[in-house]
């Protein structure tokens, strides 16, 4: 059941060709969200699309391995923690929850900082959980010892 | 004008996938239509000025949710055609509950109304001074991200909390251990 699903040579090949350059648009869509749409959660959905179909392609095994599953519920718990802890940075430094003026010392500069890292601890959660999600339904029912 | 043109033959587009959603009884092609349904909605949006909101819609709706209903529907037992149920009281409900829609749409502001109620809360606030501020040209972002950063982090623990109870509940591992565990325990006994 695991590594039956690919099959056809064009899938693999164009699956190949597709990666990198899925993972370089939500990686555009993650940072550029300040100037275009996009942002955090679209961002986090479009890279692990490049991961689901790797793993759709060439079976859920190697998908694994490329990104492991105990490493993929790590990331899960850190895009949390990163946007909490953002708000956390900014108690510390006089400011109240989530106030990113005081994250430098121009207010806008610390806006544009703040406003990054939140976007990147959504990101990350968002991928993690997606990947998670497709390996849960993917690997249901199947009898691992 | 083509404004309109456009919108009405998405919306057209739209009762046409509708209507063959209710149509197909097969789960593959239901799927496959809710994802093209979505993809027309953020047409839609597009058309509406809403690119953020198409951006998402496109990207979890047509995309993501699409894969993952088809692997849920891999995994359903096949050849079991739906039997006919009584469509007397989904009928009355649909009727009911599109005369009600429709008697809200004739209430609402038109579409781009200056003077309707969302505008005049604090969207001209953000409008007009979140450029200035934060030097962000999405005001989409400076919303999400710093007017409403509670918000989103609610949103992003939804989410996690929402992969975190599908793991729970489809993991194997969870499963087998469970089982290896009685029936290590009936071996003891």
């Amino acid at each position: 059941m695991r590594d039956k699903i690919s099959s056809s040579p064009v899938l693999s090949v164009v699956s190949k060709i597709l990666f990198a350059p899925i993972i370089i648009f939500g990686l555009y869509v993650q940072f550029h969200g300040d100037y275009g749409p996009g942002g955090g959660f679209q961002a986090g959905v479009i890279v692990a699309a490049a991961f689901i179909l790797y793993s759709m392609i060439f079976g859920l095994s190697k998908g694994e391995t490329l990104v492991p599953i105990m490493i993929n519920r790590y990331l899960m718990c850190i895009g949390v923690l990163l946007y909490a802890g953002v708000g956390i940075v900014s108690i510390f430094l006089d400011g109240m929850y989530l106030d990113y003026n005081v994250l430098s010392s121009d207010p806008s500069t610390g806006q544009h900082i703040g406003i990054i890292l939140v976007e990147l601890g959504v990101g990350i959660t968002v991928a993690t959980v997606m990947i998670a999600l497709y390996h849960s339904f993917a690997s249901f029912g199947e009898i691992n010892d | 004008m083509n404004f309109l043109l456009i919108n009405f033959f998405l919306i057209s587009l739209l009762l046409v996938t509708t209507f063959f959603i209710f149509k197909t009884t097969s789960l593959i092609s239901v799927v496959a239509l809710t994802g093209a349904f979505t993809l027309l909605c953020s047409a839609i949006y597009v058309n509406l000025d809403a690119v953020d909101v198409a951006f998402t819609e496109a990207a979890v709706g047509s995309g993501i949710s699409t894969i993952l209903m088809v692997m849920a529907a891999a995994k359903l037992p096949e050849g079991k055609k739906n039997k006919l149920i009584n469509l007397f009281p989904s009928i009355i409900l649909a009727v009911a509950i599109s005369l009600i829609l429709i008697i809200i749409i004739a209430n609402l502001p038109l579409l781009g109304d200056p003077n309707a109620p969302i505008h005049l809360h604090v969207v001209p606030e953000y409008l007009k001074e979140s450029k200035d501020f934060f030097h962000i040209p999405n005001v989409v972002t400076n919303i999400l991200a710093s007017y409403r950063g509670f918000d989103t982090l609610g949103e992003t623990i939804v989410i996690f909390t929402a992969g975190l109870g599908v793991i729970a509940l489809l993991t194997s591992n969870t499963l087998n251990r469970k089982t290896n565990f009685k029936k290590n325990k009936k071996n003891e006994r």
